[in-house]
């Protein structure tokens, strides 16, 4: 195997969604190649929050984007655990229908205290996002 | 006042006798398995339990932000229509969290939704999240919803003519 392609973080990244009771209530994953990783929440019954018009829970959707954004960070970092949210502004662009959502995010800046990260949720069309999220870790470790 | 006769609704009475029916339509709300306890004009107030399958952090046991962020979204959503006299819903357009403190393990968190202003498209909220008072906050929020214009299931029901 190519070491350049494989993220020794990548592994990591898995163990700490099956250790999260609730990365696992969600029922997301992550697919990691190199730095870059894309995290996938597979649609659920009970992700939806309007029954009526079968869209998914906006909590539901910035809480995925929550834990996308967590795990970037400690993807491209060397923090021995996924570190603490401080804030974060959701944007809910589109309504999120009854499918499997995407997301990915990026870190803007990693600072030695925090860190600014931006996420985007998307389901058939990457250029159409669902939900956007702008979020500020706290990476210092004392 | 007059000249337009359109009946108008205490629809925060109305979600107060339905409290436990809003939460069983909402998927999502059921999994997280918080409860709306009180819903006054434009106020609602509501308590999240600690519950092991929302834990974010296996170390400490404490919640994961998700579920406050879910918590205060649909607190928020619901102060917006306990603040209007029609029966509307509402869509979140955005929402700031801000975490102060983690959740202690094992405690209920109780949390507040105020709808502060309404105009005609746009509702404007803010909530809080606590143990005990709002003085030791776990975190607060600060949300826009836009007003649906229709209601779903085709044309809006007249309501009826008991005005005197």
């Amino acid at each position: 195997m190519n070491p350049q392609l494989t993220n020794p973080r990548a592994d990591e990244i898995d163990a700490i969604l099956k250790r999260l009771p609730f990365a696992q209530t969600l029922g997301m994953r992550c697919e990691v190649l190199g730095d870059e990783m894309t995290a996938i929440l597979p649609f659920q019954e009970k992700l939806i929050g309007n029954v009526a018009i079968r869209a998914l829970h906006g909590g539901a959707i910035a809480s995925f984007l929550e834990l996308t954004a967590m795990l970037q960070v400690f993807l491209v970092s060397d923090m021995p655990r996924p570190p603490k949210p401080i804030n974060l502004t959701i944007d809910y662009l589109r309504q999120g229908h009854a499918k499997d959502l995407y997301a990915r995010a990026y870190v803007l800046k990693m600072g030695r205290r925090m860190a600014s990260v931006r996420a985007e949720a998307w389901q058939e069309n990457r250029a159409e996002p669902v939900t956007a999220l702008m979020a500020h870790f706290l990476v210092a470790t004392e | 006042m007059n000249d337009k006769p359109k009946k108008q609704y205490d629809i925060a009475a109305i979600m107060n006798e339905n409290i436990n029916v809003m939460r069983d339509v909402v998927p999502w709300a059921n999994e997280t398995r918080f409860r709306v306890t009180k819903v006054e004009k434009g106020h609602v107030l509501g308590v999240q339990p600690w519950e092991a399958h929302l834990v974010g952090d296996p170390e400490t046991g404490v919640i994961h932000g998700g579920v406050i962020t879910t918590f205060l979204d649909n607190l928020c959503g619901m102060a917006c229509s306990a603040a209007m006299t029609e029966m509307r819903f509402v869509a979140t357009i955005d929402l700031r969290i801000d975490y102060m403190r983690p959740a202690d393990k094992g405690r209920d968190i109780i949390g507040e939704a105020e709808c502060y202003h309404l105009t005609r498209t746009v509702c404007f909220t803010r909530a809080w999240a606590y143990h005990e008072t709002r003085d030791k906050l776990i975190a607060t929020a600060a949300g826009t919803f836009a007003i649906n214009k229709a209601r779903f299931g085709g044309p809006r029901p007249k309501p009826e003519a008991s005005q005197p």
